[in-house]
């Protein structure tokens, strides 16, 4: 079943905070460190994307509500420090900390890296298999929505979109499985897909017949439609 | 089954609760294990407050609507056309431009968590990555725009693009009327950043 950060079509949370169009890209110093640290932590090389993505979203759901945007960050990011080795709890708690191995301190961002990096990015496409969908093939989501690797494991099938059916617009060939990816099981790439829906089919009563919502799926959460 | 075993225990509870010093804690920590410098951390702060933001996709757009050649670039491979006017790098390696039309008004959201074209666009601002707008505008996206300022005719359809893969997307919108003979130095002063994420229209000449 799904987590916390799986919120698409819920109801309750009133209206969209637009704060205007000549708001700050930080509103405050510590998001802007807050975003820094997570993106110098990462060029460790101790996780991917996908396991980081996960380390936020298995935040407790009393935590994740309460916190706001880079607070999540920074509770994913610890939790990921510790879960990989490279801080411990003792040291997060406020023990005198011990220098990390060399080989680790090698990894270390220097400042004259940063755009390197950053322009670099982390491309998710791979080679691998042809893609067993074509543009216009219809196709059924996966009926629960969930990691079927790992129990309340990572996956990028919203609730609101499982055991719908929609249709093929994009085919981008095979990308990285989050699924896989985000628990350390290798990177199992699969064509991925957009799939486009039509609002009736999500939320029953649609806001306008004929509105639609897209997702981008891997091929092992949709099955044909004949 | 296996369960997942981060739901056990979460080491975040052993830091400082105030966001800012936790923030500061976390950051010392790894620059005294030798795993951080804090240049670094400026030079990052630097690339995304200064260097990398909607003006970057403004011109893109731009050129889309005085470029026929490049405007078609950009709907069949944006990663290749961004990539050239030298656009490309982490949250933006795999691009989609997705183009307004009379018929159809797209609009981009992440429901998952903030996913959002950074070479493009720079940091998402605070409103994209907000619960309300992350759950509503699937749903009720007419609504939503209501709440931008935006209401669209009952005749065009709304699709909603929800980024669940490693897939950026771009928003181009349509070229606002009375725009002709402008440079595209000029063009791109009309494109806002609503309006490549779908939240709102390019501006009027002049608006």
């Amino acid at each position: 079943m799904s987590r916390v950060h799986d919120m698409g079509g819920r109801f309750g949370d009133g209206p969209i905070p637009i704060a205007g169009t000549d708001e700050p890209v930080f509103e405050t110093e510590w998001h802007a460190r807050a975003l820094a640290v997570t993106l110098a932590a990462g060029a460790l090389g101790k996780w991917n994307i996908d396991i980081s993505r996960h380390a936020r979203e298995c935040l407790s759901p009393k935590d994740y509500c309460r916190f706001t945007y880079y607070e999540k960050w920074m509770g994913g990011l610890a939790d990921l420090l510790v879960d990989g080795g490279v801080v411990t709890r003792e040291e997060l708690a406020g023990a005198a900390p011990q220098p990390a191995p060399k080989e680790l301190q090698e990894r270390k961002l220097s400042a004259s890296r940063v755009a390197t990096v950053l322009a670099a990015g982390g491309p998710a496409n791979r080679d691998g298999a042809a893609p067993k969908f074509a543009i216009g093939d219809k196709v059924r989501t996966r009926r629960i929505a969930r990691n079927v690797m790992l129990d309340g494991g990572h996956t990028r099938l919203p609730a609101y979109a499982a055991g719908v059916e929609g249709e093929i617009i994009l085919s981008h060939g095979c990308h990285v499985l989050p699924d896989a990816a985000a628990h350390r099981l290798g990177e199992q790439p699969e064509p991925l897909y957009t799939v486009v829906f039509d609002a009736g089919d999500l939320w029953g009563e649609p806001e306008r017949a004929g509105d639609e919502v897209t997702c981008d799926l891997w091929q092992s959460y949709l099955e044909p439609v004949t | 089954m296996p369960h997942d075993h981060h739901d056990h225990d979460h080491p975040h509870t052993l830091l400082p609760p105030d966001p800012a010093l936790r923030v500061k804690a976390l950051e010392t920590l790894l620059e005294r294990k030798g795993l951080l410098d804090p240049a670094a951390l400026d030079e990052i702060i630097e690339t995304y407050a200064n260097k990398i933001g909607p003006q970057n996709g403004a011109a893109v757009v731009a050129r889309a609507w005085a470029d026929e050649d490049f405007h078609r670039a950009l709907l069949t491979d944006a990663t290749a056309a961004v990539s050239e006017m030298g656009f490309y790098g982490r949250q933006g390696e795999h691009m989609v431009a997705v183009e307004n039309t009379d018929d159809t008004h797209n609009v981009v959201v992440c429901t998952l968590c903030s996913c959002y074209p950074w070479p493009l666009l720079g940091i998402p601002p605070g409103w994209y990555k907000s619960d309300a707008y992350r759950a509503r505008v699937v749903r009720e996206p007419r609504k939503v725009l209501a709440e931008f300022g935006l209401t669209l005719p009952e005749g065009k359809k709304v699709r909603v693009w929800d980024s669940t893969a490693e897939i950026r997307y771009l928003v181009v919108p349509q070229r606002p009327a009375g725009s002709e003979g402008l440079s595209q130095e000029d063009l791109a002063k009309l494109v806002t950043r609503e309006s490549m994420i779908g939240t709102g229209l390019a501006k009027e000449q002049g608006a």
